[in-house]
């Protein structure tokens, strides 16, 4: 099939970038949206001009490292895939497709359609973990949890990190990523003991750098785990009871 | 790794007293603005139920009007309770609109001034929360005009203290006048569509066992309010009551 594309190209980070048309012809129906854009690369490094860059890793979804916005649709307008897992197909023979950065103050561009993540690790590192002191392996299944938590953990758990749901907030906010990280670990007893104090240095630490939500659900619609906006609510409800509890109290289970 | 454009970059470092503190945070003041709705969504029920009065003629309304001002009877002074009902509604309605404002504000610079190139197609945002900031501006609009047509006087040449119902039909008799209470209505009739479904987000009251109903919950309170609202205008037009 033959598309015409329209690329954002910026050369570096704060440099000002515009927007370039690329013929591509001949792209197979059975490529993906990542092995349409290696196959331009490909032209282009032959003709001696510098490569469309793009994030890429696994290619099989489970990474997080793609993400662009393609026609205005965070990883491209099919529901619940990242955009290694859009294939051709879905497009029609000459089709003119627009592929833009993620958009948000919080993540410039750094170069082409890469734009900078790191905001997303600082949040990590402000609480998304559970400490563990050194010791003996505990056994498997020693700490009960009811099977529709763990499921709603995993649920949660899912989220890959590719900032879609940044993209697709009108606002640029980045509650849903925010609010999946905690409750992937506030949902389980093992998250209990460091919940009020994590729910709260995870969000203060995402202000920093993102809008808030306007409770839109776009970002639900774009998420390529379709994570669920309940995740957003169950985040606001544990930051304000963060905020009121008494930390020298937190023992009592 | 850049830091140019980050929010951290312009927020102060100095530690403010703990309330300031709090209201500083962006989840916070969703909250504050939910709990602020909930205490305006109650006054604008009671309102609109208040005002079914008029049906039942003059005396039943002016009376109703009476009861207001002379409200815990012999317990507190005339009027005091009326009084600190008017303050807390008045801080509510102050208190939302600075944190609507401020969001607003952070989140126009969270976006940043490069938008994408394809316009936006919205899948799961509807009219009335797209337009929330809009309808907004319309009902601060209508507050002032309507305390000046109705409590005031000011903007009602016929205005007669302590008799509402002469003072609504003089009002709802001018077609102009009709017409603005309509549309004022219908953009809060929006604005509370989107807000009685999100303010359960906002407080992080969901529940997967009713959160369908949220949406009907919405759309029946906005129904309930919105028509009986607008009953009263059209009703002095058509004559229905004089």
């Amino acid at each position: 099939m033959d598309l015409t594309l329209k690329v954002w190209r910026q050369d570096g980070p704060g440099e000002p970038g515009e927007f370039k048309e690329y013929e591509a012809k001949g792209i197979s129906a059975d490529s993906s949206f990542l092995e349409m854009l290696d196959f331009v690369n490909e032209r282009l490094v032959e003709a001696g001009e510098e490569p469309i860059e793009f994030d890429h890793d696994c290619r099989e979804g489970i990474c997080g490292t793609c993400g662009v916005m393609i026609n205005g649709h965070p990883h491209g307008d099919q529901k619940g895939t990242a955009t290694c897992q859009l294939h051709m197909r879905k497009f029609n023979d000459g089709d003119r497709i627009v592929i833009e950065p993620w958009r948000a103050t919080g993540m410039p561009v750094i170069r082409d359609l890469i734009v900078d993540r790191s905001p997303l690790d600082r949040i990590i590192e402000a609480g998304g973990y559970v400490s563990v002191n050194t010791g003996g392996t505990p056994d498997a299944n020693l700490i009960p949890i009811p099977q529709m938590a763990a499921e709603s953990s995993m649920d949660a758990a899912s989220c890959i990190g590719c900032a879609a749901c940044i993209a697709a907030c009108p606002n640029s906010a980045g509650q849903l990523f925010t609010s999946a990280k905690l409750a992937h670990l506030n949902l389980l007893p093992q998250g209990q003991p460091e919940r009020y104090e994590r729910t709260v240095a995870m969000v203060d630490k995402m202000e920093e750098f993102f809008g808030s939500c306007t409770n839109h659900a776009e970002c639900e619609e774009a998420c390529p785990k379709s994570i669920s906006i309940d995740n957003i609510a169950f985040m606001n409800r544990d930051y304000i009871a963060g905020k009121f509890k008494d930390r020298r109290k937190a023992g009592q289970s | 790794m850049t830091t140019t454009g980050r929010r951290s970059d312009t927020k102060p470092a100095r530690k403010l007293p703990w309330i300031l503190e709090f209201y500083r945070s962006d989840v916070v003041k969703k909250w504050i603005m939910a709990l602020s709705g909930i205490i305006l969504l109650g006054y604008i029920a009671a309102h609109m139920l208040g005002n079914m009065k008029v049906y039942f003629g003059p005396e039943e309304i002016n009376a109703y009007g009476e009861a207001l001002r002379d409200l815990g009877g012999h317990l507190v002074p005339r009027t005091h309770l009326l009084w600190i009902m008017r303050i807390g509604l008045t801080i509510a309605f102050a208190i939302h609109i600075h944190a609507a404002y401020s969001l607003t504000r952070t989140n126009l610079q969270a976006r940043g001034r490069v938008r994408y190139d394809v316009p936006r197609e919205y899948l799961a945002a509807n009219y009335a929360s797209r337009t929330m900031r809009y309808s907004g501006v319309i009902v601060i609009l209508f507050v002032v005009f309507h305390l000046a047509d109705l409590t005031w006087g000011n903007a009602n040449p016929d205005f007669m203290r302590g008799n509402p119902y002469a003072n609504m039909i003089a009002s709802f008799e001018r077609v102009p006048v009709a017409i603005a209470y309509i549309v004022a209505n219908l953009a809060l009739g929006l604005h509370i569509l989107h807000g009685v479904w999100s303010l359960f987000q906002s407080i992080g009251a969901n529940n997967a066992v009713y959160n369908k109903w949220r949406r009907y919950l919405a759309w029946g309170f906005t129904a309930v309010i919105v028509l009986g609202n607008l009953s009263f205008p059209i009703a002095v037009q058509f004559g229905i009551i004089s």
